[in-house]
């Protein structure tokens, strides 16, 4: 092994992509399934919006009008988002703690894979035809009545991408309290590295509820039972209650990361110290706490009581306090710094106005009362999309510009990013700001077609332009992304040059041992620290240069992932073809033989001799 | 392989490592006793109760039998699992917030679901 580029054939540099164990190269798969997933997320997007531009439109029909918004919310939450934010966690996390890897590279590796398949899984029922159809909740009656394969594509594949997710949560803990750089406390993380890791031990409470659900629903769907069968003794209720359970910590994990990056990005642009930095650490781990005690509240008009309503609905408005200290911090961070508009301060910039706005709709929300008169209408759909995207894809999108050059070693074109900024910032809320009005005018969400002359015709369709300009925002940043990636320009450690935290004082991308040393670290903002008083490198470092033990690569996590992906299909033809049964049994051995072959085969890693990392410190003039 | 580095201890560290083993040693066999004596209790209540024993009703034995077992799960994690010794506060603190939610969840659906 050696870190100098070799040429290597295509089949090898794909057995290595297949093969890698390494955070950043999974934090770049992270990145590319998840974005390849956006995309198609959006493209159902755009045609749900197509069919809603005009009254009486007859351009998608009533069923598939329902596959698109059930495959648009799964979609965009849990193969877009979710993942999109693991990119960034995995490229950047253990470079702001100054760690090497993650702790469980392996286990990583096996995240990613499972995201991967479980999410090919679900739509691969594109082509068979039988697509989800009862909305990202599923809720129970209805996906219980729901025919065809649609819903079992949804329950195994969310089932195998959430495991995933789990493993991921479960990583990022472990890293994160055990990997920290020698004086790196806790007070002293980056706020990205916090927001990971309140975010990765909300995932760690809020997924196995979804993981049962999930098995009740299969169950119930494949497997004869009758958990939600009210007319066996089952309670339909109780789905809702094990999908919020999990659903409403979802969306704080992932607004959390969110709140990281633009943490991160004002401090950077702002050329100061994060404003307040203990309260937001103990606003973050606030909300993540709150974040499990609210979730009653999508559950107002069931019919739970005034009392339990009550309850849920001051538990749900106590979030705006943390969330408020937040945002002062942010302003605050801002105020008297010496700002530089980037593109991704631009994002930053754009967020605060917009997630307030979300905000303060949540909050309309979470007064039951009021949420009796705005359930199920198209105020709903404007409040969690200026949550969702407001908060968490302007997040994205900001990430994607900051992180560019630590994950690919170039810069983004900053002309073409404002140009996509602008188009998607005004998109956004041309889309979503009149579909307040339109809930209040009493347009119903999950609508297949409305009829003309109800006073909803040109607002439905300012909506559908505004989609147009989100649109030509992402196609620009494609673009923006190629144009990158063939000019290839090479750039320095920190191109920002404001950077803060240990991620800058490294090469872009980094070595793939990361840190030639392991570094000290002497305050919040270490990198800034060192630079002040007068390190140029930025980078103090807490040992010799020595052996550095790496894990070596594995391509069992594919194959385990893979025999889950084949039992999925077993199981959901069971009972309806011969070969069923035989599948879903050869796919869950396929698995079991995978992970008897990593616990038998005695993989130690292996060693970067200390030679090679002199001889790459002196290619770079004998800096870190 | 690089050379796996050999630590040899002090004199003194090694009577301080043979000193506190022999405490934890102490408490480990006073909490097992401890534990046997709580079983031990907690089944005769259950045999005299069976025999119609006067004062071992259903409604004295049930709460004492779950506090005991609440006693009990506290022994077997601070003494047989090691958390209360040092370095275990990241370990407690997700084992606590589990288990506040693990008693909210139920109690929630207790009271507005099943009820």
């Amino acid at each position: 092994m050696s870190s100098v580029a070799q040429k290597k054939s295509f089949g090898a540099t794909l057995w290595d992509w297949l093969t890698t164990v390494d955070h950043k190269k999974i934090g770049i798969l992270y990145f590319l399934g998840g974005g390849f997933f956006f995309v198609i997320g959006g493209i159902e997007a755009m045609l749900i919006r197509w069919q809603l531009h005009k009254p009486d439109n007859d351009f998608v029909s009533a069923g598939l009008y329902n596959d698109l918004i059930t495959m648009h919310g799964t979609t965009m939450i849990f193969l877009a988002a979710m993942p999109l934010l693991f990119g960034f966690m995995n490229a950047i996390v253990p470079l702001q703690i100054g760690a090497r890897d993650v702790a469980f590279p392996f286990l990583n590796s096996l995240g990613f894979w499972m995201f991967f398949f479980g999410g090919l899984f679900l739509n691969i029922s594109w082509f068979i035809g039988e697509v989800p159809d009862a909305g990202w909740t599923s809720y129970a009656s209805l996906s219980l009545a729901s025919q065809g394969h649609g819903i079992d594509f949804y329950a195994i594949g969310l089932q195998i991408a959430g495991g995933g997710t789990l493993m991921a949560g479960i990583n990022f803990l472990v890293t994160i309290i055990n990997m920290r750089a020698p004086g790196m406390t806790y007070m002293r993380m980056p706020l990205f590295t916090w927001t990971t890791f309140v975010a990765s031990a909300m995932i760690l409470f809020a997924f196995p509820p979804l993981t049962i659900g999930l098995f009740l629903l299969t169950f119930d769907r494949m497997f004869g039972g009758n958990f939600f069968n009210h007319e066996m003794g089952g309670n339909t209720i109780i789905w809702e209650h094990i999908f919020w359970i999990f659903g409403h910590p979802e969306v704080y994990i992932l607004i959390l990361p969110a709140f990281g990056i633009f943490s991160e990005i004002f401090s950077i642009f702002s050329r100061k110290r994060l404003f307040g930095y203990p309260s937001m650490v103990f606003a973050t781990v606030l909300i993540g706490f709150l974040g499990f005690m609210v979730w009653a509240h999508h559950m107002f008009t069931v019919g739970l009581g005034p009392t339990a309503n009550a309850i849920f609905a001051v538990a749900t408005m106590a979030i705006a306090v943390p969330t408020g200290v937040k945002i002062f911090n942010w302003l605050l961070t801002i105020w008297g710094g010496s700002i530089t508009v980037t593109t991704p301060m631009l994002y930053a910039l754009g967020f605060i106005p917009s997630f307030v706005m979300g905000g303060v709709t949540g909050v309309m929300q979470g007064a039951a009362p009021l949420d009796y008169q705005l359930h199920d209408s198209y105020f709903i759909v404007a409040h969690f999309h200026y949550v969702i995207v407001g908060g968490v894809v302007l997040a994205i999108l900001a990430a994607t510009h900051l992180y560019w050059p630590k994950m690919f070693g170039t810069m983004l074109n900053e002309a073409l990013g404002k140009v996509t900024f602008w188009f998607f910032f005004i998109g956004f809320h041309m889309t979503f700001l009149i579909q307040h009005w339109l809930g209040f005018w009493g347009m119903p969400r999950r609508v297949w077609k409305f009829m003309p002359n109800q006073g909803w015709d040109m607002a439905n369709l300012i909506s559908t332009i505004g989609a147009f300009f989100m649109a030509i925002g992402v196609i620009v940043l494609v673009y923006n992304v190629i144009i990158t990636s063939i000019k290839n320009v090479k750039v320095a450690n920190d191109p920002w040059g404001d950077g803060r935290t240990l991620e800058w004082a490294i090469e872009s991308p980094p070595l793939y041992y990361n840190f030639a040393q392991t570094p000290l670290v002497r305050g919040l903002d270490s990198v800034w620290i060192e630079k002040m008083e007068g390190n140029a490198s930025g980078l103090t470092p807490a040992e010799p240069v020595k052996d550095i033990h790496m894990p070596n690569g594995s391509i069992i996590p594919l194959l385990m992932s893979l025999g889950l992906f084949i039992a999925g299909f077993g199981a959901m033809f069971r009972t309806e073809t011969e070969w069923g049964l035989g599948v879903l049994i050869f796919g869950l051995v396929f698995t079991f033989i995978a992970m008897a072959a990593r616990s038998l085969q005695d993989d130690t890693g292996y060693y970067i001799k200390k030679e090679e990392i002199l001889r790459d410190l002196k290619r770079k003039g004998g800096q870190n | 392989m690089a050379d796996i580095q050999v630590y040899k201890r002090t004199p003194a560290e090694q009577s301080l490592a043979q000193r506190r083993a022999k405490q934890s040693m102490r408490g480990q066999v006073m909490m097992f006793s401890l534990m046997i004596f709580l079983t031990l209790i907690s089944f005769s209540m259950v045999v005299a109760h069976e025999q119609g024993v006067a004062g071992f009703s259903k409604y004295f034995i049930v709460p004492i039998l779950m506090l005991f077992a609440a006693v009990q799960v506290g022994l077997q994690l601070y003494y047989f699992m090691h958390m209360s010794e040092k370095g275990h506060g990241i370990p407690q603190m997700f084992m606590f917030t589990g288990a506040l939610l693990g008693f909210l969840i139920p109690l929630t659906f207790a009271t507005i679901v099943w009820w």
